[in-house]
C-alpha cells in the first residue's frame, strides 16, 4: 500500500522539553491510524507539525513521497492536510454554511449557494447528518466537530487529523462518528485519530502508532492487539486495568440537595431543580455530556455559584441529622470553612480555579489555609512540608517545589490540586475530570485515592467523561442533562447504554411519547 | 493556491529556559558596551564632538559632585518611593495609572496644613497633621475607583487616569488662591520655615532618602512574606482561584488600593516638606507614569526598582548635564540617553529567548 505521508527523524523541543524525539514513522492512504500515547507523550505536538502550527527543528516530512516544508496552516491546507482540533474553530452566530464560507481563499468568489451545494455533496457522500442553514450556536458539540470536518474536506483534505474527537461525544455519538470515518477511508482518505480511549482504537482503526516520552514506539496492526498490549507499549510496563469498588459501609446522610437552581449571566437556566442525596462512604458518579450543568452544580455546593431563591443544600456532619445540620447556600467558601466543613473540590478548570500558575507548589499549598493563625506573617514551612510530600507520594515530576506549576505538564499540575485537595482530610470531596489528561498509571493511583477517601467515610461527588470508568468506580450514578437530574441509576447494574441515552433524553419528553 | 516554497524560516525564536547568571550578566553587558558603540556613533556623526569626553560628561551629571550626587538622590526617592506605592497595585493587575493625582492630592493636604496651620499649630503636631492629612488624601484617591471597581466592576484604567485631572485642576484652583496678587506661588511659610523638614546632614530631604530606604525593605517584606501580600497576589493571578480559596476579592482590591494611595499621598507630602516646600501642578513632575515603568520592569521587586530608578534618574541628570555643557539643544542629549535605555530594555529580550539561524538547528546549544 502506498504512504500518504512519510515522517523521517522528526525531533522538536520547547526550551529543556523533548517533545518529540528522532520519530520515523508512515501513515499509508486509505487507513485509519490511531496515534496512542501518554498524555505529554507529543502527539498533538508532531501533529501540529504536520498541520503547519509547528514547524520541526529536525528531520524531514514527505507527503506523497516527495519531501515538502509545511511551515504554515496555509502549507498544509494545499498539501491536502487538515486538523480538526479539540477546541473548535467556528463562530457562534454564523450558520454552517456561512463558517465553511469563512475558509475562502481570497481569489475564490463568495457564493453561498455554491458552497452550501459542494458541501451538501460532502454530506451526501459520506453521510454526515447536519443542516448547513443551523447557527453555530443552536448546534450540539457531535453537530459542531461535524461541521468542523465538512470543512476540512470541503478544503480538498485527503489526510485528517482528528484531535481526541470522542472527548466530548456520547456512546452514540461516538459510534455515528465512526461511521463516518470508515465512509471516508472506504474513499480513499487517511486519517489520523489522537486518542487515548484503549477500546476505541481497537474498534475503529487499522493500524495503532504508540508514542512514549516523545519517542516513538512503534505500529501494530489493530487486529493483533489488545487492551492490554497496547498499555504495556504505551507505558512501557504492564499495568493491572482493574478498578477496586469497596461495598459502602456506615453509609449515611452528608448532603441533602434540594430544589437547587442556577440561571447563569446570559439568563439561561444552567440547573434546574436539582434534587439528591449524597451519602458518606460512597461515590456519587455524575455523568453528562459537557456543559449540561456539572460546572455549576458542584460550584454552586461550594458557595461559588449564586443560585435561585428556594434552592437548598443542607449539609449532616454526623448520623444525627437534624441538630447540627447546616445550610450551605448563601455561604461564601470562607463561611462554609470557618463552620468546620471540610469541603474539598477539585475544580475543572485546574489552572484558573484550583491553582495559581505562575506560583510553585508550596504557595498553591497555602491557597486555603494560609489564613490560619494570627501572626501577619503567612507560614510556609507547613506547606512546604506539605508540597514534598505529595511530590513524593504521587510521583510529581517538577525541577522544584518552587517551580510555577504553569511550567508542569497536565496531569503533574492535576496530581498537585488532587494531592492538596486530598490531604486536608475532607468530608465531602467534589471532584470535576479528576483524571482528564492524566496517564493511565496516574489515573489509576486517583481512583485508588478515591477509594481510600471514600473507606474513610468521605461522601465523594465524582463528575466524570469517561463511562466505563464511572460505571466500574461509581456506587450510584446521577446523570445530568439539560440542567436537570435526569435518574439516579445504580452503578452496579446499570449499562453504559443506559446511561447514555438518560445523557440525551430527557425522561418526561420520554415518558410523553410512549 | 499559494505556491510551497521549500525554505525553513530564516530565523527562529524560541523561549529560553533557566537562563544562567553568567548569561544574563553578559547580555546585558553586552547591550551597555553596544549602546555605548552606536552612542558614540552618533556623537561624532551628528554632533562633531568627542564622544568620550560626552560620557565623561554624562557620568558627571551624577556622580561630578557631591551636590549633584545628593539631588540626584533627592529625585530617585521620589521616582522610587511612587514604584513601591504602585507595585502591590500592579501586582494585583489593578491597572492604577492615578498615582500622579494621588501625589497631588497628598500634596496639596499638605500644603494645605501648612497654609491654614503653620502659624497656629506646634511644630510637632503641624508635621503629624501635614503626615496624617496627605495620607488620607492621597488614599482616598486610591480609594475611590477601588471602590467602583469592586461594586460595580468599572474600568480602573480611565478611572484612576481621570481622577489624575480632577486632582490637577483641584491644585490649580489652590494654587492661585493662595499666590493670591503674587505672580507665582513661592515657597510656603517663607519667613517662619512652618512645616518644612529640618536640615540634616545639609538637606532637607534626609527624611525622605530615610523613608524610601525603609519602605524597599517593608515592601519587599510586605509583598513576599505577609498574608495580604499572598492575597494580592492570587488576585492578581486569578480572580476565580482567588474567590475559590475564600479570599474576599473586592476587600482586597479596595484596601490595596488604599495602601497604594495612602503611599502616593505620602510622597506629596515627603515632596512638599522636605523638597519643594511649595506646590505647583507639576509637582509630582510625571513620575507617577514613569513610575509605572519602574514598577513593571522590576517584576514588583523593591530591590530592583531601586536599580532601575537609579539608570533613569542617571541618564536623565546625564542628558541634561549634556546638554547644558555642549550647548545641545535638549533632544539630541535626550537621544543619547535613550539609546542607552533601548539597549538595556532591549537586552531582556536575549535573556529571555534565542534565535536560531536557518541550517543551525543541528547544533543547537542549551
Amino acid at each position: 500500500m502506498e504512504n500518504a505521508i512519510e515522517l523521517r527523524h522528526i525531533s522538536k523541543s520547547f526550551g529543556s522539553t523533548k517533545a518529540n524525539v528522532d520519530i520515523s514513522m508512515d501513515v499509508r492512504s486509505g487507513e485509519i491510524l490511531s496515534l496512542l500515547g501518554e498524555n505529554g507523550s507529543g502527539k498533538t505536538t508532531l501533529m501540529n507539525m504536520l498541520s503547519g502550527i509547528y514547524y520541526p527543528d529536525e528531520g524531514e516530512i514527505l507527503i506523497g513521497g516527495k519531501p515538502v516544508e509545511i511551515r504554515n496552516p496555509k502549507d498544509a491546507m494545499a498539501l491536502g492536510i487538515g486538523m480538526v482540533h479539540q477546541h473548535f474553530k467556528l463562530i457562534d452566530v454564523f450558520t454552517a454554511v456561512e463558517n465553511i464560507a469563512l475558509m475562502l481563499d481570497k481569489h475564490e468568489k463568495y457564493d453561498l449557494n455554491a458552497i452550501r451545494k459542494k458541501a451538501h455533496e460532502i454530506c451526501e457522500r459520506y453521510h454526515f447528518e447536519i443542516n448547513l442553514d443551523q447557527k453555530v450556536y443552536e448546534m450540539s458539540v457531535s453537530q459542531k466537530q461535524t461541521l468542523e470536518i465538512i470543512k476540512v474536506l470541503y478544503r480538498g483534505a485527503d489526510i485528517l487529523i482528528l484531535d481526541e474527537p470522542t472527548a466530548v461525544l456520547t456512546p452514540q455519538e461516538t459510534d455515528k462518528l465512526f461511521a463516518v470515518i470508515r465512509n471516508m477511508r472506504e474513499d480513499g482518505k487517511s486519517i489520523i485519530i489522537i486518542t487515548h480511549k484503549l477500546h476505541e482504537v481497537l474498534t475503529v482503526s487499522d493500524r495503532v502508532a504508540i508514542l512514549r516520552k516523545g519517542e516513538y514506539v512503534g505500529t501494530v496492526e489493530t487486529a493483533v492487539a489488545t487492551e492490554s498490549s497496547l498499555t504495556e507499549m504505551m507505558v512501557g510496563k504492564k499495568v493491572e486495568l482493574n478498578i477496586d469498588r469497596p461495598e459502602p459501609h456506615d453509609r449515611h446522610l452528608r448532603l441533602s440537595v434540594h430544589n437547587l437552581s442556577v440561571v447563569n449571566d446570559e439568563g439561561v437556566k444552567v440547573l434546574d431543580g436539582m434534587t439528591f442525596d449524597v451519602f458518606s462512604g460512597e461515590i456519587l458518579g455524575i455523568a453528562g455530556i459537557s456543559g449540561n450543568g456539572q460546572k455549576e452544580l458542584l460550584e454552586a455546593i461550594a458557595g461559588l455559584q449564586p443560585t435561585q431563591p428556594q434552592s437548598s443544600v443542607v449539609y449532616y456532619p454526623d448520623n444525627d441529622r437534624d441538630s447540627t445540620a447546616e445550610q450551605l447556600i448563601g455561604k461564601t467558601p470562607l463561611d462554609i470553612r470557618n463552620m468546620g466543613v471540610h469541603l474539598s473540590f477539585v475544580p475543572e478548570d485546574r489552572l484558573g480555579m484550583g491553582l495559581v500558575g505562575t506560583m510553585g507548589m508550596v504557595d498553591n499549598m497555602m491557597l486555603k489555609t494560609y489564613t490560619e493563625g494570627h501572626s501577619p506573617v503567612a507560614d510556609r514551612k507547613g506547606p512546604r512540608h506539605l508540597a514534598e510530600q505529595i511530590k513524593e507520594e504521587l510521583d510529581v515530576v517538577t525541577p522544584s517545589i518552587s517551580t510555577p506549576v504553569s511550567r508542569l505538564s497536565g496531569g503533574n499540575v492535576q496530581k498537585v490540586l488532587v494531592g492538596r485537595e486530598f490531604a486536608s482530610d475532607p468530608s465531602v470531596l467534589m471532584a470535576a475530570y479528576a483524571v482528564r489528561g492524566l496517564d493511565i498509571n496516574t489515573s489509576y493511583t486517583i481512583y485508588h485515592l478515591l477509594n481510600e477517601q471514600k473507606e474513610k467515610g468521605t461522601a465523594i461527588i465524582y463528575v466524570g467523561e469517561d463511562l466505563d470508568v464511572l460505571i466500574d468506580l461509581c456506587d450510584r450514578i446521577l446523570v445530568l442533562c439539560d440542567g436537570k437530574n435526569n435518574g439516579i441509576v445504580d452503578a452496579r447494574k446499570t449499562t453504559k447504554e443506559e446511561v447514555g441515552l438518560l445523557m440525551t433524553q430527557l425522561q418526561e419528553e420520554r415518558s410523553d411519547n410512549q | 493556491m499559494s505556491q510551497t516554497t521549500h525554505h525553513e524560516p530564516l530565523i527562529r525564536v524560541a523561549a529560553r529556559e533557566n537562563a544562567s547568571t553568567a548569561l544574563r550578566v553578559g547580555v546585558r553587558v553586552a547591550a551597555i558596551f553596544l549602546a555605548l558603540v552606536v552612542n558614540a556613533l552618533f556623537i561624532y556623526f551628528v554632533t562633531g564632538l568627542n564622544p568620550f569626553q560626552v560620557y565623561i560628561t554624562m557620568f558627571g551629571g551624577t556622580f561630578g559632585t557631591k551636590m549633584r550626587f545628593f539631588w540626584a538622590m533627592r529625585d530617585l526617592a521620589s521616582l522610587l518611593l511612587i514604584g513601591i506605592a504602585l507595585a502591590p497595585a500592579f501586582k494585583m493587575r489593578f491597572w492604577n495609572i492615578g498615582a500622579e493625582g494621588q501625589v497631588l492630592a497628598g500634596a496639596l493636604a499638605t500644603a494645605a496644613v501648612m497654609v491654614y496651620g503653620g502659624s497656629v499649630l506646634p511644630a510637632p503636631v503641624l508635621y503629624t497633621v501635614m503626615l496624617v492629612a496627605a495620607v488620607a488624601a492621597g488614599a482616598l484617591w486610591g480609594f475611590v475607583p477601588a471602590w467602583f471597581k469592586a461594586h460595580f466592576n468599572t474600568n480602573e484604567t480611565l478611572f484612576t487616569l481621570m481622577m489624575n485631572y480632577v486632582a490637577i485642576q483641584i491644585v490649580a484652583c489652590f494654587v492661585n488662591i493662595w499666590r493670591g496678587q503674587a505672580s507665582g506661588l513661592g515657597k510656603l511659610n517663607m519667613k517662619t520655615k512652618a512645616g518644612w523638614f529640618p536640615q540634616i546632614f545639609g538637606y532637607r530631604f534626609t527624611i525622605n532618602l530615610v523613608v524610601v530606604v525603609a519602605l524597599v525593605f517593608l515592601m519587599f517584606w510586605y509583598l513576599k512574606y505577609s498574608k495580604q501580600g499572598y492575597e494580592i497576589a492570587v488576585v492578581g493571578a486569578s480572580e476565580n482561584t482567588a474567590r475559590y480559596a475564600g479570599i474576599n476579592v473586592g476587600k482586597v482590591i479596595i484596601r490595596t488600593m488604599i495602601i497604594s494611595g495612602a503611599l502616593c499621598g505620602l510622597t506629596g507630602f515627603l515632596i512638599v516638606g522636605g523638597r519643594d516646600q511649595t506646590i505647583s501642578t507639576g509637582t509630582a513632575g510625571g513620575n507617577g507614569f514613569t513610575a509605572i515603568i519602574v514598577a513593571w520592569l522590576a517584576k514588583f521587586n523593591t530591590f530592583t526598582m531601586a536599580l532601575i530608578s537609579f539608570l533613569l534618574i542617571f541618564l536623565e541628570k546625564g542628558a541634561a548635564e549634556i546638554a547644558s555643557a555642549y550647548n545641545l539643544n535638549d533632544y539630541a542629549s535626550d537621544i543619547i540617553a535613550g539609546i542607552i535605555l533601548f539597549f538595556i530594555l532591549g537586552s531582556e529580550f536575549f535573556v529571555r529567548y534565542r534565535l536560531i539561524l536557518r541550517g543551525s538547528h543541528n547544533k543547537e546549544v542549551r
